[in-house]
């Protein structure tokens, strides 16, 4: 493979020559109770091997039952996608060998998937809409998951051996197929994190996957191709694997676009070929190419008889449709309040959630904004964090603001609050109390402070006195200093005002 | 030979209710009876694994229940306490189950067949596992990794297959009841070479879970017996609705004893019998022919009304049979790999990846019509051959089950002979693969369609029993034991007593062998 | 339709992971060109005109409640396993250590 001798084009550069042209395969695992052909749990995170039956190991003898919940979730995600849903369909073998694939075949769906021919408004950060058609939706099950010992920590390449948990073989999948994306030219790798970002957000707000990316509920795979401006027939493509965060599927595209660009202005030819993405140099590398080894021989699962949908039951599950997000957004930017820049920062930066839930939580619409798309944003980025990943809550937004209205801290201790929230160290009301950092509004206290700076500062005082208000503030200094930055600085003015007998 | 192992299950049954003789007798009886003529150079080798103590510990279950008397007593199953072998295809906890490969060795299931959970509900003390050919691929059992059954009415001769062990088992009295399982004949084919009963059930009428699959869409596990009536009364114990099987059929258990018991009144007045032109003639032995025109002869002095049906699609059933089978046989077998269970090979040289360790595994695991089969699926799904070969056997089915449906306008059941020759000699068909498929000629189209069909005896070629075949509509499976029944009941009263009772002596055979 | 030639049966026992050597391979290739050859007709029965059959009685919608059942422990599911190590499958390298 020419791997070797691959020189990248610059991006700019790359889109002045050719068209890209995209696809996108991205895998949605259903949170079902149970697995998709077995009574199994469907669940993260457990003992290895401990969520299986007979079934999940492809034990001799066992047979699959379909759960009725990943069928009513798949049609859940075609009707959000637009998609026609199939009146019947069935599913088929994938037959290859794999040792996460306990019966060394996937059941999946081969040419009739349950859900096809949709779209989906994809609304890049600028508002301009584009429309990606979707090809298919189809149902199919996981696979177990490989850990790979030995050699490079991790990897698969130069492992000694690997063990299997089998906990994840059969969690139910859709696989939402995109037909051939044209024409997003320079916007190729912003509209393939946005459509993976819309994904994402429609199966969450529809319930039927916990949508964690960070966990494998979405999984990305992407196709990308480049044509030359002038040309009439795609050109090869190659499947990028894995790419599994919105970061990740925006710096894949971004990089196979510079890397087949440069395969083709050395006049050599795109391989097609499967591609693996490396988060560390942000880059692929080359797979296998794709062999007579992915001949699949599906063939329809005689395990299984075809799934038939009614007029009505489609009906039922469109009328459990929740609101689709674009729409969902609208309603919120016109009850928040936003402007419409602030408003699309807010969804670019993916806090609507986390928004529309401190708001419920009783916080006000600028107050939300003002944490999430301040403070918090600015930690996150610094620990190059999602904001929602950061620690902070709704309850750390209410609780904060409600000791900074309660005048028991100020706004800069308050932003220190939440560091500390954030290393663990407790609610804020337990680290204000447990760090002292209440603002000293006991009036003796502060007193005593006050009537120190005044004695120290006799010309000050007199210039009060004679109506030089603002002179006031040559007090608060000391009297800060005198209480290590606790006193409510509103407060030592109020004070110093009565006690001169001077109206403010 | 002791009274008791000659005795049919129900009657069997019978003695049990009324005190004449216990479950633990019975059950020691057969294991006897095993130790007798199953084991040495020349046993029959029926049984791959011998299940004595647990038998004998459900027998003794079944006896005290008995002894107590009162309600537990009285819903007893009716064959509570009379054994049952299991062919070695079904999984079983507590015993290993091989489905004759060295593939499985020593394997353990950590759960029961849901006919295995009913047969222990019911409390039938399992006598053990029988022998087949590997994963059921065959019609003469010569194909087990554990060495031949023999044929108990010719030790020299197969006892058919897959289910020669099952067969073999109730012929020579180790059993009075066992389970086999059909995917193109295994169940009906050896009952006709061994002088057996069998019955392929309706596709889905019986839970599959459990059943390690060849073939998925013909799969179907059914009773062997030594009568008619024993059959139907094992069918209704494990037919039934299982939800763990999603091809299996909500409709109820039809009252299969009754038809049984109806048809062994010898009267099958108004019965429309259809002979399937077909499966009849070239092809068949002359033997074989003769029995069953004779049995046509019965039946139609017995008030039946004999028609002709054509079935012109029958001619490449066999063709289908060999792509469709195969074809899932290639994808159902691909979990033999090594990785979770069952034997694992490591390759004599070369790099030591799984992908390499799968391949020795396989080629070590599995026998060599075992890899023909995989070998033959995976060509006739391949990319570029799908329509031509597997596309086009699905369509044959179609074609298949029309000629079934217009057959059954004409006929209520459908008869042939069950396989077209009698046991052959062992090592006579072992190179020719073909002429081995040929065996299931008769058995393969009731398997592409899933109607149910049974297999009764039909007298003697040259000394070797003959089956006769009945086939019914989908779902009506009753009619075969009708039919099946009354069959047996003229043929009997011809002859005088059961065909099985002119089987050799069989301790004699193996010891004049042995000389 | 055309023969299977040894070329074929050597991609079908890639495909199936059965290894074969020398002789196996000529041996499988001779009996599957007879079976082939004699299967062939099946081909040819069938007009564009009739549907296939994939499952012998025609069944739809059987559907399972999404409700937890019974799991084995992992000492049941790794009861059989040629190699385990920490209640996990151990397998050899996927790919070539070279």
């Amino acid at each position: 493979m020419s791997a070797a001798t691959e020189t990248l084009v610059d991006y700019d550069e790359a889109l002045d020559t050719y068209d890209p042209v995209l696809g996108f395969e991205v895998h949605v695992e259903l949170n079902t109770k149970t697995k998709m052909f077995s009574s199994a749990p469907n669940a993260f995170g457990d003992e290895p091997n401990t969520n299986v039956n007979e079934v999940d190991l492809g034990l001799p003898g066992v047979l699959p039952v379909v759960n009725k919940s990943g069928v009513e979730y798949a049609i859940l995600i075609g009707l959000a996608l637009n998609c026609q849903i199939a009146e019947t369909c069935g599913f088929a073998r994938k037959n290859y060998f794999y040792p996460d694939t306990p019966k060394n075949f996937q059941t999946s769906q081969y040419d009739d998937p349950i859900a096809f021919d949709g779209y989906l408004d994809i609304e890049l950060e600028d508002g301009e809409v584009f429309r990606v058609e979707i090809e298919r939706a189809h149902m199919e099950e996981d696979a177990g998951k490989l850990t790979h010992m030995g050699g490079a920590a991790g990897r698969i390449q130069g492992a000694d051996f690997s063990l299997v948990d089998y906990n994840r073989a059969g969690v139910p999948l859709v696989e939402i197929v995109t037909k051939p994306i044209v024409g997003a030219g320079k916007r190729a790798p912003e509209l393939a994190k946005a459509y993976v970002a819309a994904i994402r957000e429609i199966v969450k707000n529809l319930g039927v996957s916990d949508a964690r990316m960070e966990r494998g509920n979405v999984r990305c795979d992407a196709n990308v191709s480049l044509m030359a401006k002038d040309a009439t027939e795609f050109g090869t493509r190659t499947e990028t694997k894995n790419v599994n965060s919105l970061r990740a599927v925006d710096h894949a595209v971004r990089f196979e676009i510079s890397r087949q660009a440069g395969v083709l202005n050395a006049g050599n030819k795109v391989v097609q070929e499967t591609r693996h993405w490396h988060e560390d140099t942000r880059t692929t590398t080359s797979g296998r190419p794709k062999s007579d080894a992915d001949d699949y021989r599906y063939f329809p699962e005689p395990d299984l008889v075809p799934i038939v949908t009614t007029e009505a039951w489609i009906e039922e599950l469109r009328s459990r449709l929740p609101e689709p997000p674009a729409e969902r957004r609208k309603r919120l930017q016109a009850d928040w309040g936003y402007a419409d820049a602030e408003f699309r920062d807010v969804v670019n930066a993916g806090l609507v959630d986390a928004i529309e839930e401190t708001i419920a939580a009783g916080a006000s619409a600028a107050v939300a904004r003002k944490w999430w798309m301040g403070e918090i944003s600015r930690l996150a980025k610094n620990a190059d964090v999602e904001p929602t990943e950061l620690g902070a809550t709704p309850a750390t937004i209410i609780e904060l603001n409600s000791l900074i209205e309660g005048k028991k801290i100020n706004d800069k201790i308050a932003r220190q609050v939440l560091e500390y929230v954030i290393a663990g160290e407790g609610s804020p009301s337990e680290i204000v109390d447990k760090r002292g950092l209440a603002v000293v509004n006991d009036d003796s206290a502060l007193g005593a402070a006050i009537d120190d700076a005044m004695a120290e500062m006799p010309g000050v005082v007199e210039k009060i006195k004679g109506g030089k208000l603002q002179a006031v503030g040559a007090l608060i200094g000391p009297v800060m200093k005198a209480t290590r930055g606790q006193a409510d600085a509103g407060r030592v003015r109020e004070i110093v005002l009565e006690k001169l007998g001077v109206e403010g | 030979m002791s009274e008791i192992i000659e005795l049919s299950a129900s009657a069997l049954a019978e003695k049990l209710r009324a005190g004449e003789t216990t479950s633990v007798e019975a059950v020691q009886a057969h294991l006897d009876r095993i130790a007798a003529v199953d084991g040495g150079e020349r046993g029959v080798n029926a049984f791959l694994h011998v299940n004595a103590e647990e038998a004998l510990a459900v027998a003794a279950e079944v006896d005290a229940i008995r002894a107590a008397g009162g309600a537990e007593a009285e819903a007893l199953h009716p064959l509570a306490g009379v054994p049952i072998a299991v062919k070695d295809l079904i999984v079983t906890v507590g015993q290993p189950t091989t489905a004759g490969s060295k593939m499985l060795e020593g394997w353990m299931s950590p759960y029961d067949a849901t006919v295995i959970e009913k047969i222990r509900a019911a409390k039938l003390p399992m006598l053990g596992k029988t022998n087949l050919d590997e994963f059921a691929m065959g019609s003469s059992t010569e194909h087990s990794a554990y060495g031949n059954t023999r044929n108990p009415w010719d030790l020299g001769r197969i006892p058919g297959g897959s289910g020669g062990g099952s067969a073999a088992a109730v012929a020579a009295f180790e059993a009075p009841l066992a389970l086999g399982t059909d995917t193109g004949g295994s169940i009906r084919q050896p009952g006709a070479v061994t002088g057996t009963v069998g019955v392929k059930p309706t596709y889905g009428s019986v839970s599959r879970y459990g059943a390690i699959a060849m073939a998925s869409s013909l799969d179907q596990i059914g009773p062997v017996t030594r009568t008619v009536l024993d059959s139907a009364i094992l069918h209704e114990l494990i037919g039934g609705h299982d939800e763990r099987d999603s091809t299996s059929l909500a409709d109820p258990v039809p009252a299969l004893a009754e038809a049984a018991r109806k048809g062994a009144t010898g009267d099958l007045t108004g019965v429309r019998v259809g002979v399937i032109k077909e499966l009849t003639g070239e092809g068949y032995e002359a033997g074989v022919q003769a029995r069953f025109d004779e049995s046509l002869e019965l039946m139609k002095a017995a008030g039946a009304e004999i028609v002709e049906v054509h079935c012109p699609n029958f001619k490449y059933a066999l063709g289908a049979y060999y792509l469709i089978m195969p074809s899932e046989v290639s994808s159902n077998l691909a979990k033999f790999d090594g990785v979770r269970y069952g034997k694992r090979v490591l390759p004599e040289d070369g790099p030591m990846t799984i992908e390499r360790v799968m391949g020795s595994t396989r080629a070590a695991g599995f026998g060599d019509e075992v890899k023909r089969r995989i070998i033959l699926g995976t060509y006739a799904l391949s990319a570029g051959y799908y329509d031509a070969y597997y596309g086009s056997a699905q369509k044959v089915r179609t074609l298949v089950q029309r000629d079934f449906d217009a057959a059954f306008e004409q006929a209520d059941v459908l008869v042939s002979p069950t396989s077209p020759n009698v046991a052959f000699e062992f090592g006579s068909k072992s190179d020719d693969p073909l002429a081995m498929y040929l065996n299931d000629v008769a058995t393969i189209p009731a398997n592409l369609a899933g109607v149910p069909g049974i297999s009764v005896p039909g007298g003697l070629s040259e000394g070797l029993p003959v089956g006769i075949q009945f086939l019914a509509p989908a779902r009506e499976d009753a009619r075969v034991y009708r039919a099946g029944a009354a069959l047996e009941k003229l043929l009997e009263d011809k002859w005088g007593s059961p065909l099985i009772n002119q089987a050799p002596q069989l301790a004699a055979a193996i010891e004049e062998g042995a000389a | 339709m055309s023969a299977i030639s040894r070329e074929d049966v050597v991609h079908l026992a890639r495909l199936a992971h059965i290894e074969m050597n020398d002789a196996e391979l000529d041996k499988m290739t001779g009996e599957l060109a007879v079976i082939v050859d004699s299967i062939a007709a099946v081909s040819e029965a069938a007009g564009d005109d009739v549907p296939a059959t994939s499952h012998p009685i025609p069944l739809q919608n059987v559907l399972r409640e999404d409700v937890v059942g019974k799991t084995l422990t992992p000492e049941q599911a790794l009861q059989n396993a040629p190699d385990a190590d920490e209640n996990r499958f151990k397998v050899p390298a996927i790919l070539d250590g070279e």
